[in-house]
C-alpha cells in the first residue's frame, strides 16, 4: 500500500487541492489571487472565529458552565436562547456574503472581481445560510422559548428531543462553516436543481455538503415540529383552551403541523440527491429514466409550505406587538386564527408556482396561480386586523412597533409584487429575473427578520432579565429598514429591465446605477447588524439600570408575563388556571395577579442529558464523512446513533425533583419585591424606573 | 396513582387502551404516545412520496427489464404472510399485556414476531440480491431506482423494528413490566402494525399491480 493509498484510506478525497489558497497559488494570476484571498479571509476568519471562542472559555473557565447549564440542559427556554444564538452568528456570515453579491454586482459591468464559481458558491452559501440556519433556527428558538410560557407549561413534551433537534440543526450549520475552511459549497443555488447537481456535472464536494448540512437539519426541524405540536396539544394549563391561546401560540402550531408534513420531503429528495451521487441511482438524472421535474415538485413541495413555516410565526409576534404596545385586545382574534389555519391549508396547494416555466399546460398553470392569489385573502385580513388593532389604542412607539408598522406596510407591497407574480403569464415575462429576487426579499426581510428581531427586542428581557438599549435599538431598526428599501427597491427595477438572478457580470450599463443604489443599501444594512451588536454590548454593560426583575416591562397581556425575568426554571411554581383570553391582562384587571398560592409542590423537571451533543457531533461526523468519502468514519458515525439511542433508553434517571420549599423561597422572594416595587406607567416603559411593575390604574383603552 | 374510573377517563387516548389496572401508564402514554402517532404521520408523507415517485417513474425503464421480468409472486407472497402473521402475533403480545401482565407470554409472542420479521426481512433480502445478479440493480434505470429506494426503505424500517423489539426484551428482563417499558412496547407495537400497512400498499401498488 503506498502512502496515497493510506492517505485516501483515511481521509478520502480531502487533500491540499480542498484548501482554500490552493488555487491561487498553482494559478497565481489577478484574478485567482483576489478569489483566493477572499475565500482564504473568509476561512481564516472561522478559524480564528473558533479558536479565539475557544481561548475565551478556557480562559475564563467557562466549559464547566457551558456543558452543564447550557449544552446538556434540555430546558427548553435555554434552547431556544442557543437557537438564536446560532442563528445570529449564521445571520452575520449570510449578511457578508450579501454585501459581497451585491458589491460584485455593483461592480459587475464588464466584469467584477469576484470568478463565477466563487459568485455562485457565495449566493448558494447566502440562500442556503438565510433559510435553514438563520431563519429557522430563529423561529424555532423564539416559539421554544415562550411557547410553552404562554401556554402555562413547565416545558415541551419532549425536552431531550428538542436537545437532539438542537443538536442535528447545529450540525447541518457546522457543515457549512467547515465548507468554507475545506473544498468548495455547492454552486448550484439553495435549491441544488439537478441535473446540474448529478455527479456527472458536479462531482466535488460542494453539492455533498448541501445535501447533508440540509438532510441533518430537516430531521430536526422535523423533530421540533412534532414536539411544538405535541406540547400545545398536551400541555396546555388548564381552561387554556385552544380559542384562549395567544396568537404567536397559534401560529406556533400552525408551523409546527406544517413542519411535520413539509419537512419530509426535504429529507426525502434531499436523500435522493445523495442516492443519485453516491449509489449510482436514476432518480434525477438526465437519461436512463431519470425525472429532474421530480426534484422540482418534491423540493417546492416541502418549499413552498416552509415559506409559511417561516412567516406564521412573525404574525404571530406581530399580533403580540400590535396588541400590547396599542393597550389593547387584539382586533379579530378569531379571524386573524382561522387565516392563520387558512393559509397554513393552502400553503400546500401552490407549489407549482415555484415553476410556471417549465412546461406543464396553462390549465395547470391557471388553478395554481389562482390558488396563489387566494393566499392573498386571509393574509390581507390579518393585515386589517392589525391596524384596527392599533385604532383608538395608546400606540407606544417602541422599537418591536416600529418594525411591526414597517412590516404592515412593506409587507403589503411584496404582497402585491406577488399577485403579480402569481399570474402565469406575468411569471413567464419576469420568472428568473431579479424581480424575484426582489420579491421573495421584500417577504422575508420585513416579514421574517423584521419580525423576530421585534420578538427578540420583545421578549429578551424575560430571558435576561432587562431590557434591550432603547435608542441603540430604534436607530437598528431605521437602518433595517431603510438598508432593507434601499437594498431591494432597485432591484424591482432591474427585474423588470431583464436582468437575470445569480448573474455575476453584465454588459448593459443601464443597470449599473440601479446597482449602485442597492450596493448602498447593502452597506446600511451591514450597519444595521453592527448596531444590534453594539445594543447587545452597551445593554449587558448597563444591565443593572435596565433590570426588570419583577417581569412586565410591556404591560404584557399572557401568561409569560405573570412570572419574574428571568423566568424560573420551572417557569410556573403552581400551573396557572385560565379563564379568559389575555389572562395576565385579565388578572391585572381584576387585581389579582401576584399572589401567593394556597400551597406549593414539589416539581419534577427533566435532567440534563448529553444526547443532543452527542447526536450533534455524531451527525455531524457523519455528514463531514460522506462529503469527503471517509468510509470507515461514515460508518463508525452511523453505528454510534443507535448505540447512543439504547444506551440512553437504558437511563431510568431522566428526572429530578426540586422541592416545594425551593419553589416557595424563590417564589415568595420574587412576590415580596414586586410588592415593593412601585408600579409604573406606560410613559417611563423605556426609562430606568422600570422594574418590571405595570401601573394598571388607566383602565383598558378598549376591549 | 391510584386515580379512580372518573381521573382515568379523562386521560384516555384512542391509541392506548391499556386497562384500567394500568394508572401511572395510562398517564405516561398521553404524550408519548400521541406524539408516536404524529412522528408516524410524518414517516407515512414519506413513504407516500417514495409511492408517487414510483408510479411516476414505473414506466422508466430505460430499455431494462421491468416489473413483469423481476418480481417473483411465490417469495412474495410468503414475506406478505410473515409480514402479517407478525401483526398478529404482536396483537397477541399486546393483549398479555393489557390483561395478563405476566412476562412469559408476552416474551413468547414477542420473539414469534421477531422471528416472522426476520424471514421477511432474509426473503427480501434475498428477492435483491436475485433482481441484482440479473442485472437489475437500482443503476440500471429509473424505475428501479424508484423500486429500490422505496421497497428497501419499508425493509429498513421493519429491520429497525425488529432491532428495537430486541432491546424490548432485554428490558423487560432488566427492568421488567414497568410504566416506560410498557409505553415503549405500546409504541412498538403501533410502528410494526404501521409497518404492515405500508406493505400492504406495497404489495398492492408494486408488486400486484406490475405482475398483473
Amino acid at each position: 500500500m503506498t502512502a496515497s493509498d493510506l492517505w485516501h484510506l483515511v481521509f478520502g478525497r480531502l487533500g491540499l487541492q480542498s484548501l482554500p489558497f490552493w488555487d491561487m497559488i498553482q494559478h497565481p494570476t489577478p484574478s485567482h489571487i483576489i478569489n483566493g484571498i477572499i475565500a482564504t479571509g473568509a476561512a481564516a476568519v472561522v478559524v480564528i472565529g473558533a479558536l479565539v471562542t475557544v481561548f475565551l472559555i478556557t480562559k475564563y473557565r467557562k466549559w464547566g458552565v457551558l456543558w452543564s447549564d447550557w449544552l446538556t440542559s434540555v430546558d427548553h427556554k435555554k434552547i431556544g436562547i442557543m437557537y438564536i444564538v446560532l442563528a445570529f452568528v449564521m445571520l452575520a456570515r449570510a449578511l457578508i456574503e450579501a454585501l459581497l453579491i451585491r458589491t460584485q454586482q455593483a461592480d459587475g459591468l464588464n466584469g467584477g472581481f469576484l470568478s463565477a464559481d466563487h459568485f455562485a458558491q457565495l449566493f448558494s452559501t447566502h440562500g442556503t445560510i438565510m433559510i435553514f440556519f438563520m431563519a429557522m433556527p430563529f423561529l424555532i428558538g423564539l416559539i421554544n422559548f415562550v411557547m410553552p410560557q404562554q401556554i402555562g407549561a413547565r416545558d415541551v413534551s419532549f425536552p431531550m428531543m428538542n436537545s437532539i433537534s438542537l443538536g442535528l440543526t447545529a450540525a447541518g450549520a457546522a457543515l457549512v462553516m467547515v465548507s468554507l475552511v475545506l473544498g468548495k459549497f455547492e454552486t448550484g443555488g439553495w435549491t441544488a436543481y439537478p441535473p446540474y447537481t448529478e455527479a456527472a456535472f458536479n462531482p466535488g464536494p460542494g453539492v455533498d455538503y448541501w445535501i447533508w448540512a440540509i438532510a441533518l437539519s430537516s430531521i430536526g426541524t422535523t423533530m421540533t415540529g412534532i414536539n411544538f405540536a405535541v406540547t400545545i396539544y398536551k400541555k396546555r394549563a388548564p381552561g387554556m383552551t385552544l380559542f384562549r391561546m395567544p396568537l404567536f401560540t397559534w401560529t406556533a402550531l400552525c408551523t409546527a403541523i406544517l413542519m411535520i408534513f413539509a419537512m419530509p420531503p426535504l429529507t426525502a429528495v434531499s436523500l435522493m440527491l445523495a442516492l443519485d451521487r453516491y449509489l449510482d441511482f436514476h432518480f434525477f438524472t438526465n437519461g436512463m429514466g431519470g425525472n429532474m421535474m421530480n426534484f422540482a415538485n418534491l423540493f417546492w413541495l416541502f418549499g413552498h409550505p416552509e415559506v409559511y413555516i417561516l412567516i406564521l410565526p412573525a404574525f404571530g409576534v406581530y399580533s403580540e406587538v400590535f396588541s400590547t404596545f396599542s393597550g389593547k385586545r387584539l382586533y379579530g382574534y378569531t379571524s386573524l386564527v382561522y387565516a392563520t389555519m387558512a393559509i397554513a391549508v393552502l400553503s400546500f396547494t401552490v407549489w407549482l408556482h415555484h415553476f410556471f416555466t417549465m412546461g406543464q399546460s396553462a390549465n395547470i398553470n391557471a388553478v395554481f396561480g389562482l390558488l396563489t392569489m387566494i393566499i392573498g385573502i386571509p393574509t390581507g385580513v390579518k393585515i386589517y386586523d392589525w391596524l384596527l388593532t392599533m385604532y383608538q389604542g395608546r400606540v407606544r412607539f417602541t422599537v418591536p412597533l416600529i418594525y411591526a408598522l414597517a412590516f404592515s406596510v412593506l409587507f403589503v407591497l411584496g404582497g402585491l409584487s406577488g399577485v403579480l407574480l402569481a399570474n402565469p403569464s406575468i411569471d413567464f415575462q419576469v420568472h428568473n429575473s431579479l424581480f424575484l429576487v426582489a420579491h421573495f426579499h421584500n417577504m422575508l426581510i420585513p416579514g421574517l427578520l423584521f419580525g423576530m428581531l421585534a420578538g427578540y427586542h420583545f421578549w429578551f428581557p424575560k430571558a435576561f432579565g432587562f431590557r434591550l438599549d432603547e435608542r441603540w435599538g430604534r436607530l437598528s431598526a431605521y437602518l433595517w429598514i431603510s438598508g432593507f428599501i434601499l437594498a431591494f427597491f432597485p432591484l424591482y427595477a432591474l427585474g423588470l429591465m431583464g436582468m437575470t438572478r445569480r448573474t455575476v457580470s453584465y454588459f448593459d450599463p443601464a443597470y449599473t446605477p440601479w446597482m449602485l443604489v442597492a450596493e448602498v443599501g447593502a452597506l446600511v444594512l451591514t450597519a444595521a447588524l453592527t448596531t444590534l451588536v453594539i445594543q447587545l454590548i452597551v445593554s449587558i454593560r448597563e444591565r443593572k439600570a435596565n433590570a426588570v426583575p419583577v417581569g412586565d416591562p410591556w404591560d404584557g397581556r399572557s401568561l409569560e408575563w405573570a412570572i419574574a425575568a428571568p423566568s424560573p426554571e420551572w417557569n410556573f411554581p403552581v400551573i396557572p388556571t385560565v379563564t379568559d383570553r389575555d389572562p395576565f391582562a385579565v388578572a391585572k384587571a381584576q387585581h389579582t395577579a401576584y399572589q401567593s398560592p394556597p400551597a406549593y409542590e414539589d416539581i419534577t423537571l427533566p435532567t440534563n442529558s448529553a444526547m443532543g451533543m452527542i447526536i450533534c457531533v455524531v451527525g455531524g461526523l457523519l455528514g463531514f464523512a460522506l462529503v469527503w468519502h471517509m468510509w470507515w468514519l461514515a460508518i463508525l458515525s452511523a453505528l454510534a446513533v443507535p448505540v447512543a439511542v439504547i444506551a440512553k433508553s437504558f437511563d431510568t434517571r431522566t428526572e429530578k425533583v426540586i422541592p416545594a420549599a425551593e419553589v416557595r423561597q424563590q417564589h415568595q422572594a420574587w412576590l415580596a419585591q414586586a410588592r415593593q416595587e412601585t408600579p409604573i406607567s406606560r410613559q417611563l416603559e423605556t426609562s430606568p424606573d422600570n422594574h418590571g411593575l405595570a401601573d394598571n390604574t388607566i383602565a383598558e383603552a378598549s376591549t | 396513582m391510584s386515580a379512580g374510573n372518573v381521573n382515568t377517563e379523562a386521560l384516555k387516548h384512542p391509541g392506548i387502551n391499556l386497562g384500567e389496572a394500568h394508572g401511572e401508564a395510562h398517564t405516561q402514554a398521553e404524550g408519548v404516545v400521541f406524539g408516536f402517532w404524529v412522528f408516524l404521520m410524518s414517516d407515512f408523507i414519506l413513504f407516500g412520496l417514495l409511492f408517487a415517485t414510483y408510479a411516476t417513474m414505473v414506466d422508466h425503464t430505460a430499455g431494462g427489464p421491468g416489473p413483469k421480468a423481476l418480481f417473483d409472486l411465490k417469495s412474495i407472497s410468503i414475506e406478505t404472510f410473515a409480514l402479517l402473521l407478525s401483526s398478529f402475533t404482536f396483537g397477541m403480545a399486546s393483549l398479555n399485556l393489557k390483561h395478563g401482565e405476566r412476562r412469559k407470554p408476552i416474551i413468547l409472542w414477542l420473539l414469534a414476531t421477531l422471528m416472522l420479521g426476520l424471514i421477511f426481512l432474509g426473503l427480501e433480502l434475498h428477492d435483491f440480491s436475485s433482481m441484482i445478479d440479473k442485472g437489475a440493480g437500482p443503476w440500471r434505470s429509473g424505475f428501479l431506482s424508484a423500486f429500490f429506494g422505496l421497497v428497501p426503505l419499508h425493509g429498513l424500517h421493519v429491520a429497525t423494528a425488529s432491532l428495537w423489539l430486541i432491546v424490548m426484551l432485554v428490558q423487560m428482563g432488566v427492568f421488567g413490566l414497568t410504566p416506560r417499558v410498557k409505553t415503549r412496547l405500546l409504541r412498538l407495537g403501533l410502528f410494526w402494525h404501521f409497518l404492515d400497512i405500508i406493505w400492504v400498499g406495497i404489495f398492492s401498488i408494486v408488486y400486484l399491480a406490475g405482475l398483473s
